[in-house]
């Protein structure tokens, strides 16, 4: 038998909602996985392992072909950059970018500061908005930001929209939409095409019926 | 910036140690063996070049050169590739020279640094160049080398993908009816951004057989089955001339006897403008990221003002060895140590064993702190100790 396909993955609902679209394309996924604690898992039936990183890790370990294929959010694909190939739109995990703010914000002239985790993503839309502002990279929590005064915005993700409500904040702009993306390093695209064909055009037909 | 330390390196800049040296350089004698087997010429350029010139004419982007000033405020790049300095010579010092002309190199090239590990900013690259043969013989002739070369370096379990930018071109400019938007989506799949490159078509409100002809072409990887699928996408003169052009190389490639290794790929834009025709990658199983790669650049030339069809290869030496995955061992070597009583003896006994093809280092007894460790490294220690002093272990 050939070695196991390595995925990466994001721990926790991606990956549940990834490993549910995987199975629901007669993938020979075990009911569950037990250790929670585990990094690596193995599924033997499916010849698959997988690797469990932090969301915006998985495009790094495809980039660098530890991965064959891994499961990101099209927020970290923009935020890295990662010569990777985006094969497959798995429409999971739905939720956009967005500017958000206290209530009755108002542009300021004097030097605007943008607090998020995303300072590619958010110094390319301030740029492409001719807007010039100062970006403070936060890791997490960043509703706190304009709470205590270190920024006049920030630039997160939004699903439902009530993480900001608890916090006070207001949604100000929205940016993108996102989604969870299948991607595949070009090296294993190649030396891997049939078995990484073969996933995609299943995965491909779930996530097609899914939409219809 | 903080005082470096002193064992610090610029970002991106790598020793070779002798281990690795050894390595590196086998694997280059093989290819180069074999690459002038097949009647190329080795030629050096010079690390600087002018920025207007070769750093302009560079498939490189500007932001990935190294630059700097010369004492006349021109400003200068250190070569990043050499199909740019490669094709200024063939332009200029062998101007007279007849085409097509075959000329291949190893020599280091320099891409600025980049943000993190794994990325080199000095590498060491092999490669050829083939100027002023247009025909499916000489993009056949690159990849049947290229295959032959990284065979020879001991490379087992490798792919090449082929694809021809004129026909990509040629599709998206049929469909889509102008440059600019062609473009766009040419990005997309330079980006290899394919999810990007359907919802973009989507967004087109195309018929639904223009959409169908653009989606399809995300389908055109496979073996040879796949040209007949290409031919079904295309109703203009240039797509089918691409066309025809890669049929062409696929009998060339099976003349070669080498189409085991290769995919077609027709969705492979590894430049958005810099070559013209087929375009190729090398990947091996070992490691992530391509090796080798190469194409027709048939519009480099005239920037050097002699317009003149071209192509080549290039591979990277430094993740091929990566991909070999195995260091060569160090050749064995003898160690002749010495009082200087008996260092005449020494020395004669040393140039003849040198003579007789092997490796002596020549040591004096004085000059070595711990002898036991510093025996440890050798296949073979001679004496030719002072016997009064009766520490001899001939």
């Amino acid at each position: 038998m050939s070695e196991p396909l390595k995925v990466a993955m994001p721990k926790g609902r991606i990956f549940e909602e990834a490993i549910e679209l995987l199975r629901q394309a007669d993938f020979a996924l075990p009911s569950e996985f037990d250790d929670s604690r585990k990094l690596i898992i193995e599924a033997p039936d499916a010849n698959m392992r997988f690797i469990l990183a932090k969301p915006m890790d998985v495009p790094t370990y495809v980039e660098h072909g530890v991965a064959d294929i891994g499961v990101a959010g099209k927020d970290t694909m923009i935020e890295e950059e990662r010569d990777v190939y985006e094969v497959l739109d798995l429409n999971i995990s739905e939720c956009y970018m967005a500017v958000a703010g206290l209530p009755g914000y108002e542009k300021t002239d004097i030097n605007p500061k943008v607090a998020s985790k995303y300072p590619n993503l958010a110094t390319q839309y301030f740029k492409e908005q001719g807007e010039q502002v100062e970006i403070i990279k936060l890791n997490g929590s960043i509703e706190i930001a304009p709470l205590v005064g270190l920024a006049d915005r920030i630039v997160d993700i939004v699903s439902s929209g009530q993480t900001l409500k608890e916090n006070g904040l207001v949604e100000l702009e929205k940016m993108v939409s996102i989604t969870s993306r299948l991607i595949v390093n070009p090296v294993s695209y190649r030396m891997k095409d049939t078995r990484i064909d073969d996933m995609v055009e299943r995965l491909a037909r779930v996530v097609e019926e899914d939409d219809a | 910036m903080s005082q470096p330390f002193m064992f610090e390196k610029p970002i991106g800049m790598r020793d070779t140690l002798p281990a690795y040296y050894q390595t590196k350089r086998s694997v280059r004698d093989q290819m180069e063996e074999e690459i002038g087997s097949w009647g190329y010429l080795p030629i050096e350029t010079p690390a600087l070049e002018y920025y207007d010139t070769v750093g302009h004419a560079s498939a490189i982007l500007d932001q990935q050169l190294f630059k700097l000033l010369d004492q006349q405020g021109n400003t200068l790049v250190l070569r990043p590739d050499m199909t740019a300095p490669i094709a200024r010579v063939a332009a200029s010092s062998l101007k007279d020279h007849t085409f097509p002309l075959r000329l291949s190199y190893h020599t280091n090239v320099f891409r600025a640094q980049q943000r993190e590990g794994g990325r080199p900013a000095e590498f060491e690259q092999m490669g050829v160049e083939l100027v002023g043969d247009d025909t499916a013989s000489a993009d056949g002739e690159m990849i049947a080398l290229m295959i032959d070369a990284l065979k020879a370096a001991g490379l087992k379990d490798f792919q090449i993908a082929v694809g021809h930018i004129g026909y990509v071109n040629a599709l998206l400019l049929d469909v889509v009816g102008n440059e600019e938007r062609a473009g766009t989506l040419r990005r997309f799949l330079y980006e290899k951004n394919y999810v990007g490159f359907k919802h973009h078509v989507e967004s087109l409100n195309l018929s639904s057989i223009d959409e169908k002809r653009l989606l399809g072409l995300l389908k055109l990887r496979g073996g040879s089955e796949k040209l007949n699928e290409a031919e079904e996408l295309v109703y203009n003169g240039d797509a089918a001339k691409a066309l025809d052009n890669l049929r062409q190389l696929w009998d060339v490639l099976e003349g070669y006897g080498v189409t085991d290794h290769i995919k077609l790929d027709f969705n492979l834009v590894m430049h958005m403008s810099y070559y013209t025709g087929v375009v190729f990658e090398g990947y091996g199983s070992r490691l992530g990221f391509p090796l080798s790669s190469g194409g027709r650049y048939d519009e480099l030339l005239q920037k050097f003002n002699r317009p003149a069809q071209a192509t080549g290869f290039g591979i990277r030496l430094d993740l091929l060895v990566e991909a070999l995955g195995q260091t060569k061992q160090q050749p064995q070597q003898t160690c002749i140590l010495f009082s200087k009583e008996r260092r005449k003896e020494a020395i004669e006994e040393a140039k003849q064993q040198r003579e007789q093809g092997k490796r002596v280092v020549l040591q004096d007894l004085q000059g070595v702190g711990n002898v036991d460790e510093w025996s440890e490294a050798f296949s073979e220690v001679i004496s030719f100790i002072d016997n009064k002093k009766g520490d001899s272990n001939e």
